[in-house]
């Protein structure tokens, strides 16, 4: 096996089991910017456990939300496939480590033996990937709502702007007073007039 | 316009309120205490859906948040870092913390089991029909008679030189892995040897089979039904047919949690007795399967789960349907009692299938997972009737093992040593 000639130690291998791509992509990123290359990406549950004794890594890292757990799970008990026992998180002793992975949802698995400062810095990029992912999911969600919160916006001033015979502006006015006084969000006000107007309309 | 807020705004004198105290009687007010419960979605869960929606937990002051997760490492870990305080577990899993086995062994113990039954054995149409064309099966067999005629197409598929049959389990240490193996080694099949056992989560045992990635799979409800009414599996054998005492879920507890909630603890215990009577009710059955088939909790159709409960199963795609006695159990027989030698049994088929070697802690450690103390103390004197002893000989009349042996807690060694498949890994109990 090719050593690390400074360390002596050989280049970490690590394995990744994520099905989602774009989470995938980020931890792959993350841990290329953090100097390992030695990355393999799972991305089905098909043939995982030959795949993993193949790659046969010194972390896996996996999602909390990845029912697989349970499969690698018995791959740890009978290690048949893997040649060496992997146990889960490094060290237990530290704990808000592990908080913080399982806040974030990753789990690691570490080969034995493996010293706590080779993988903490990998499982802590995870950890702030795995964030900085929900985070992005979360953004997208907003910019999605924002958008269609306009829209119903638009709707709403142009229905009184007919109805009420009022300016682009006035119309806008009206809506966020309206908003203000009763201690609404203006989109919920906006949609009350929607709503009615299309109750009327027949 | 009414201003709801105002109206709202501090506690109001409900005339004619809903709460049951009468009023001459009103104790001071309780401050609910929340509770938070890890589940995974399977019907066996009934107990804690119907305390938490039936009133049961709240007549408590317990308030019970019940979280779904996706896999039982989960419910291992999330008990461990304390985002749980109980947790729906598999029955051996308090006894694999104890005994440090898994990848992340966080000891924990269960002073209440959450019922029997449920799980079955659900073999491909294709394997079935297998058996079959070679053991002459016309879908009346026993679950033993199935057994056996598996064996003749393992060993059909073995001399043809086919590549063994993959049979799946929901975890290494759940009451599938343990029956399945019985199963297949009551009927003369090695599962390290004969056939590959391997594990696939309960919402995707289905989705394997279907893709021909497994032959087989043993799981608990509602899935082997699924499975059949997909047209791609047949139930060869059930829980009750293997052993019908076999604990199957228990309430796994946190010790920290419980050091420092010991009333609630108890508290939360004495909801889920009644909360368990509640479910063995036929005339609650309806309601039940309504509360499960909510999609935050199993998320099936209701109809399916009312089957379920009353134990009427699909057992073929042609519709062939057979009525199960005590196919799911959840307060009868003290099935909430946490049976030390239903624990030892346990322990007994991890050294049999070399999960662990024997030795004399064991036992002692087994015991640290089962607390029937703690049950006694709770309800000792409550008018639940509490068994007298915390062990018996297991498998007696009709709770018997689908081999027909006894097992006694005091003799492990001789027990495994009496099975002639098993695999061992110390050599004082494989000779």
């Amino acid at each position: 096996m090719t050593k690390d000639t400074q360390t002596g130690q050989r280049p970490l291998r690590v394995a990744i089991i994520e099905e989602n791509s774009i989470r995938a992509a980020i931890l792959v990123d993350g841990l290329r910017e953090a100097g390992i290359v030695d990355v393999e990406v799972i991305e089905t549950m098909t043939n995982m456990l030959r795949r993993l004794s193949t790659i046969d890594p010194d972390v896996i890292i996996i999602g909390i939300e990845n029912p697989s757990r349970d499969v690698l799970e018995q791959m740890f008990q009978v290690s048949k496939l893997v040649s060496r026992p992997v146990a889960m998180f490094v060290d237990r002793s530290d704990g808000s480590m592990i908080q913080a992975a399982v806040e974030a949802g990753v789990s690691a698995y570490v080969v034995d033996g493996l010293r706590k400062e080779r993988v903490k810095p990998i499982v802590d990029m995870a950890v702030s990937r795995f964030n900085a992912f929900d985070r992005l999911q979360r953004e997208l969600l907003e910019a999605r709502n924002e958008l269609a919160s306009r829209k119903i916006i638009e709707r709403a001033k142009g229905i009184l702007m007919r109805t009420r015979q009022l300016s682009e502006e006035e119309a806008y006015g009206l809506l966020r007073q309206t908003a203000m006084n009763e201690k609404r969000k203006l989109v919920d006000i906006a949609q009350s007039v929607v709503t009615a107007a299309s109750l009327l309309e027949r | 316009m009414w201003d709801l807020e105002a109206a709202g705004g501090g506690p109001v004198q409900k005339a004619g309120s809903v709460d049951d105290t009468p009023s001459e009687t009103r104790r001071r007010p309780v401050p609910e205490r929340l509770v938070r419960v890890g589940f995974i979605p399977l019907v066996d869960m009934a107990v804690l859906v119907a305390a938490a929606e039936q009133g049961f937990a709240r007549r408590e002051g317990i308030r019970l948040q019940l979280v779904k997760d996706v896999s039982w490492s989960n419910i291992r870990d999330r008990l461990a870092f304390r985002q749980f305080d109980v947790a729906h577990m598999l029955s051996p899993m308090p006894i694999a913390s104890q005994l440090h086995l898994g990848s992340n062994p966080y000891p924990c113990f269960t002073p209440f089991a959450l019922g029997r039954g449920g799980n079955a054995i659900t073999l491909s149409v294709e394997l079935y029909q297998e058996m079959q064309a070679l053991a002459g099966l016309d879908g009346s067999e026993d679950a033993l008679a199935n057994g056996r005629a598996l064996r003749q197409v393992v060993e059909h598929r073995r001399q043809a030189g086919r590549k063994p049959l993959v049979f799946a389990v929901t975890y290494p240490f759940s009451s599938h892995n343990y029956e399945f193996r019985f199963w297949l080694a009551a009927a003369g099949i090695n599962p390290d040897a004969d056939v590959t056992m391997t594990v696939v989560p309960p919402p995707l045992t289905v989705d394997a089979m279907m893709a021909r990635a497994i032959d087989g799979f043993c799981v608990n409800a509602p899935w082997n039904v699924i499975a059949v009414e997909k047209g791609i599996g047949c139930i060869v054998a059930t829980k009750a047919d293997i052993w019908p005492s076999a604990p199957e879920k228990v309430l796994g507890v946190s010790p920290e949690w419980a050091e420092e909630n010991p009333e609630t603890l108890s508290r939360l215990m004495v909801a889920l007795d009644a909360a368990a009577r509640w479910c063995d009710d036929r005339q609650n059955h309806s309601a039940l399967a309504d509360m499960m088939s909510d999609p935050s909790y199993v998320g099936v159709p209701s109809d399916m789960i009312r089957r379920l409960l009353a134990g009427q199963l699909i057992v073929d795609p042609d519709g062939r349907t057979r009525q199960v006695h005590n196919y799911m159990a959840f307060h009868d027989q003290s099935a909430n009692f946490p049976w030390i030698s239903q624990a030892l049994w346990i322990y007994s088929q991890m050294v049999r299938w070399g999960q662990v070697a024997y030795d004399e802690i064991g036992p002692a450690l087994v015991r640290a997972a089962y607390r029937p103390e703690m049950y006694r103390e709770v309800f000792g004197s409550s008018g639940v009737s509490v068994p007298p002893d915390d062990s018996r000989i297991e498998g007696v009349g009709a709770a018997r093992f689908i081999d027909g042996r006894h097992f006694s807690p005091d003799d492990i060694p001789g027990y495994v040593a009496g099975f002639d498949i098993r695999n061992g890994i110390n050599s004082s109990v494989a000779e």
